[in-house]
């Protein structure tokens, strides 16, 4: 299948000083999809987001979106894109319905603010000053914000950070709704759930620099992370960690008292291990597996814990 | 244009819901006026050169909103649209970023100029103002005092790196230059060396192209003034232009 590339980055680089935000990152993001970049705080992600909006000078490299430079096309593409900013505000007195007004009549073709403002669960809101809002909704206002001109593609830069888990869910849920209205989404998090969850495909990033780029079921499948596999003997069985140690897609096992924790890949692991324990008639209980995630892929790539 | 227009409107409502700037700029040069006017009455007297204390107090608290509108309101209302991330929202959509700095002196010329005007209704009818100078020199001096203190606001919101200090060294300029400048206490009260100093205050020079243009002056006597109000303003366009940052 042939992608339309929407967004091009070759070889960009930033320096502030002399320290480096961004060596030699280059990706596409390619229309219609949900495009995340993932990466500890202070990897370069907002570096990247803010080249390519046009709000920040690349030290080096090329970026084109839409087929335009962001710097010298800034009036013709913020036309076209829509940003929500990872750190900005509004007049602490501006009312919300008087924000949405202003900012539609800053772009030559503009959705009727109105039909935003139910999408967004901020019709109740809609006399209220942007100082008495509350976080989530802020950050809805600001989706609003970046809708108003019924753009192309949306820049989303840590939407979800200092929300509650609730407010992310509905965020998820509203960037899905987005995207299925046909609008190519660009984002950033360090949330490695977030990415999973939303993201067609991820770039992950880590000190300035890309350290891999695909979807994250590839991401998970090519590097042939373990799964896990816990449960609970009921009974004591001697042998039990070497038997299962013999199966093909068994690495190692642990047992610790009657819990067993078993290590392995591929994707006969959990039928041959119920099946193992079934044909031995071996009775357990409180059998669940864990599948390796977004963040396992993180950790064995860069080597480190995510930090919040 | 149609952005332009919403923001000089949302502009002007957000002027007036700020308590603080609207009070300073529009109600407190009235209750100056009112209390010592109530004290000293308007009688023409040797001491104003024939004219009395509110004839002569009127370009003299127009001064003081020209420092309130330049010094305090510009500076830090940009300073806090910086910091808080205000214009960075702003520079993410196709406005171009110099009509948020456009509107911002629009809006604040229109409020010094009312705030003038309401002084000068209420003088008239309250204390019978006198005038006797040529209204257009009044008018070009006040454009000039206004802008040339705007321009004195761009150059604090260009260096100063927080709100917090864009308050402090606001006030710290402002409220010395009130009161040594004679546009509080007029400058013939105010002791010889106060008088002296206050010369390297640019609000004296204000103070005194106002004041000298109501009685009647030619630009001839004021020239001194001028070159310094435009030497400000020539100055501020330089500094900010090369200071001034969005985030």
């Amino acid at each position: 299948m042939k992608y339309n590339a929407v967004v091009r980055v070759e070889n960009l680089k930033k320096l502030y000083g002399s320290t480096v935000a961004v060596s030699d990152i280059s990706f596409e993001v390619n229309e219609g999809e949900i495009f995340g970049i993932v990466g500890p705080n202070g990897a370069g992600k907002t570096t990247t987001i803010e080249c390519v909006e046009g709000l920040r000078r690349p030290t080096g490299g090329n970026i084109e979106v839409f087929g335009l430079k962001p710097l010298q096309d800034g009036y013709v593409l913020k036309q076209r894109i829509g940003i929500q900013l990872q750190e900005s505000s509004l007049p602490p007195r501006i009312k919300t319905w008087e924000a949405l007004d202003l900012f539609s009549s800053f772009y030559s073709r503009s959705i009727d603010w109105h039909d935003l403002v139910d999408r967004l669960g901020l019709d109740n809101f809609l006399d209220t000053p942007f100082a008495k809002l509350s976080g989530g909704q802020k950050r809805r206002l600001f989706i609003g914000l970046a809708l108003i001109n019924d753009p192309d593609l949306i820049f989303f830069d840590e939407l979800t950070t200092g929300l509650d888990p609730q407010a992310r869910h509905s965020m998820w849920d509203m960037l899905r709704e987005i995207n299925t209205d046909g609008k190519t989404i660009f984002l950033t998090t360090h949330f490695m759930e977030e990415a999973e969850r939303l993201c067609n495909r991820v770039a992950i990033i880590d000190m300035g620099r890309i350290v891999a780029l695909d979807s994250p079921e590839n991401l998970i499948r090519n590097l042939n992370i373990e799964s896990r596999i816990i449960f609970t003997l009921n009974g004591y069985h001697k042998t039990i960690g070497s038997d299962l140690k013999n199966l093909n897609a068994v690495t190692r096992v642990e047992s610790i008292g009657d819990r067993v924790i078993v290590y392995g890949s591929g994707t006969t692991l959990i039928s041959d291990v119920v099946n193992f324990l079934t044909s031995k008639g071996i009775s357990y209980s409180n059998f669940r597996t864990e599948q390796p995630n977004l963040e396992d892929v993180f950790l064995t790539l860069t080597g480190k814990k995510m930090r919040d | 244009m149609r952005g332009f227009l919403k923001l000089t409107i949302i502009e002007f409502k957000l002027f007036l819901r700020e308590p603080q700037a609207a009070f300073f700029t529009l109600i407190f040069p009235l209750m100056m006026l009112f209390i010592f006017g109530s004290i000293y009455g308007n009688k023409p007297t040797p001491f104003f050169g024939g004219f009395g204390s509110v004839d002569v107090s009127v370009p003299s608290y127009t001064a003081i909103i020209i420092a309130t509108s330049g010094l305090i309101s510009l500076a830090i209302v940009l300073t806090s649209y910086r910091e808080s991330g205000v214009l960075v929202r702003f520079q993410a959509t196709p406005l171009n970023p110099l009509t948020v700095l456009a509107v911002e002196v629009i809006v604040l010329f229109t409020v010094t100029a009312t705030g003038m005007a309401l002084l000068i209704i209420a003088a008239k009818i309250v204390y019978g103002l006198r005038f006797a100078g040529n209204p257009l020199n009044v008018i070009a001096a006040f454009v000039l005092s206004c802008f040339s203190f705007f321009s004195f606001g761009f150059i604090l919101a260009g260096l100063m790196p927080t709100v917090r200090t864009a308050q402090i060294v606001s006030m710290a300029l402002f409220f010395p230059m009130i009161f040594l400048s004679g546009a509080t206490i007029p400058r013939e009260v105010l002791p010889n060396g106060i008088q002296k100093y206050s010369e390297f205050l640019p609000l004296t020079h204000v103070v005194n192209l106002l004041r000298g243009f109501w009685v009647g002056d030619g630009w001839g006597v004021h020239l001194k003034e001028v070159v310094i109000l435009i030497s400000i303003l020539v100055t501020g366009v330089i500094v900010s232009a090369k200071t001034f940052r969005w985030k």
